[in-house]
């Protein structure tokens, strides 16, 4: 293949990707909400209901609060549109990419972490007690899960000796036995915890509620209404999918083209859509059988993790 | 057995020791303790198996077979007796919180790898490179034997620390001889006895097995 047929072929992936993404976000958290509803008896309003409030929101005009600065409208774009970056950099169909150094675990977390400040500073902006109750909680969390992210992976990176998370992705894929070993698994674990955290799952936040003094991140966008709201929905959805797809991939890589090739990069893209399934319902099922924790108990849960990350590392650099 | 396999298998059951360890840190229920002592006595028996494989010795066998009946059956079960005399079902305020524990395991876990290097240097193979494991429980028995009041965790800090020494014995020197592993199981089943006597004369006396509450002596 030539070079510039490596290259179309390596930007039909990207898209394929973010398509994928953007279109199936809402379809995830659609099938959480349902599975869910299900589990508690209910009849759920089914899979398609995210896309609806999202059209629905779309057609309504952005009302701002009185007073807010620029900081308010600027969080939802950033939020949306650093997203967006990671979406189309993380290697979820294929493992060749068009920006290959962009995909590395350093700018991809940091990526993550300017989504979360854009949006604690709207919450601030507002001067609303639970816009500001909210941010300060949020930053909490992230304060504690992202030090995790980074231990995690850089647990899997160390026997690679890179960053990059396609690299990482290929050596798994070339020694499927790693999987299996002590640094993976304490790693998978701790980046499980950080999923939860980061998407603001139970039990760190409850993301069914708009009426309690616990909640997290509906506090901070309590004030967002139509383009804005939609964007934020979307966006957080989003964040779901991609940490979710990392998480898988970075794990459990099957199913990945290492290739550019129409049919591989199909077949990575049905495999990573079951994958997501199948996670996005066992977290959901996870959570019907717990009840949000405590915020003071929520740093107890995150120095866990923090420590199951650490050991990762150890275990890489001393077992193997 | 392959080379790679053996060394996964070590490898991953070092790492379920490790963890069963740290997770007696984290979890409050002393009901789910006395199960990770189970789970960690299974696991200490899987270590000596696969050294029996390992070297072909039926000795070893012996061995793995005592140590899953004594760690992951007899001693949880006197623990557990213990447990529902007492009533007391949790271990409400240990000295050090959670979160700050946790962090001292971490602490802990990277000094134990960094005290070994020079033994893992005397002779590379993978079970010496899993020695850091065993030192890292010990150590994280003591802190458990240091922070915690009731009795019951104490005794469990006791066995942390015992199933500690054990593991280092097995991936420092593929087991000690028999006679030495049977006179030590012995011995730690009679301490436990005794603890568990002790701890339900001071229930008998205080009311309560916190240890925070012996602090004179009186004729």
């Amino acid at each position: 293949m030539t070079a510039s047929g490596l290259t179309a072929g390596a930007l039909a992936a990207t898209a394929g990707q973010l398509a994928l993404v953007v279109g199936g976000a809402p379809l995830l958290v659609g099938l959480m909400r349902q599975v869910r509803a299900r589990l508690e008896g209910r009849a759920g309003a089914g899979v398609g209901q995210p896309w609806r409030d999202l059209r629905k929101l779309l057609g309504k005009e952005a009302i701002r609060p009185d007073g807010s600065s620029w900081v308010f409208t600027m969080a939802p774009l950033l939020l949306l549109a650093s997203t967006l970056v990671i979406t189309a950099v993380a290697p979820f169909l294929s493992t060749v990419s068009p920006v290959e150094g962009v995909a590395d675990l350093f700018a991809v977390v940091s990526l993550l972490m300017l989504g979360t400040v854009a949006l604690a500073l709207a919450g601030l902006d507002t001067g609303t007690a639970f816009g500001g109750m909210g941010a300060s909680r949020a930053v909490t969390v992230a304060a504690l899960a992202e030090p995790t992210i980074l231990l995690a992976v850089f647990a899997l990176s160390a026997r690679v000796g890179s960053s990059n998370l396609a690299d990482i992705v290929e050596s798994t894929l070339t020694t499927p036995a790693q999987v299996l070993s002590p640094a993976s698994l304490l790693a998978a674990v701790a980046f499980a915890v950080v999923i939860i955290a980061e998407a603001g799952r139970l039990p760190v936040d409850n993301p069914a509620t708009h009426l309690e003094l616990t909640m997290i991140h509906e506090a901070m966008v309590l004030e967002y209404a139509g383009r804005d709201l939609a964007m934020i929905e979307l966006a957080s959805a989003m964040r779901l999918t991609v940490l979710l797809g990392l998480g898988a991939n970075l794990f459990m890589p099957w199913g990945i083209a290492t290739t550019v090739a129409p049919l591989p990069l199909l077949g990575a893209a049905v495999v990573f859509a079951v994958k997501l399934g199948v996670l996005g319902a066992g977290l959901a099922v996870f959570e019907v059988f717990v009840a949000k924790w405590r915020l003071f108990r929520v740093p107890e849960l995150l120095a866990g993790s923090f420590l199951f990350g650490l050991l990762a590392v150890s275990a890489s650099f001393f077992l193997a | 057995m392959t080379d790679t396999g053996y060394v996964q298998i070590l490898d991953l059951v070092c790492g379920g020791i490790l963890l069963t360890a740290v997770l007696m840190l984290w979890r409050r229920e002393l009901a789910a303790i006395v199960r990770l002592l189970v789970v960690q006595g299974v696991l200490l028996a899987l270590l000596a198996a696969l050294m029996g494989v390992r070297e072909s010795s039926t000795e070893l066998f012996v061995v793995a077979a005592g140590v899953l009946v004594l760690k992951a059956i007899v001693l949880p079960a006197v623990l557990r007796r213990v447990l529902r005399d007492s009533g007391e079902a949790r271990e409400a305020e240990p000295l050090v919180n959670v979160t700050a524990s946790l962090l001292a395991a971490a602490l802990l876990t990277l000094l134990a790898y960094g005290l070994s290097r020079p033994l893992v240097a005397l002779a590379p193979s993978p079970t010496t490179r899993a020695l850091p494991v065993g030192l890292a429980v010990v150590l994280l028995g003591f802190f458990v034997l240091v922070t915690r009041r009731r009795a019951l965790s104490q005794v469990v800090g006791f066995l942390l620390l015992d199933n500690g020494i054990t593991a280092t014995a097995f991936l420092a020197t593929a087991g000690v001889p028999l006679v030495v592993e049977l006179g030590v199981s012995l011995d730690v089943l009679l301490v436990v006895l005794v603890m568990q006597v002790l701890a339900a004369r001071m229930r008998l006396s205080f009311g309560r097995t916190d240890l925070d509450g012996l602090r004179e002596l009186r004729d």
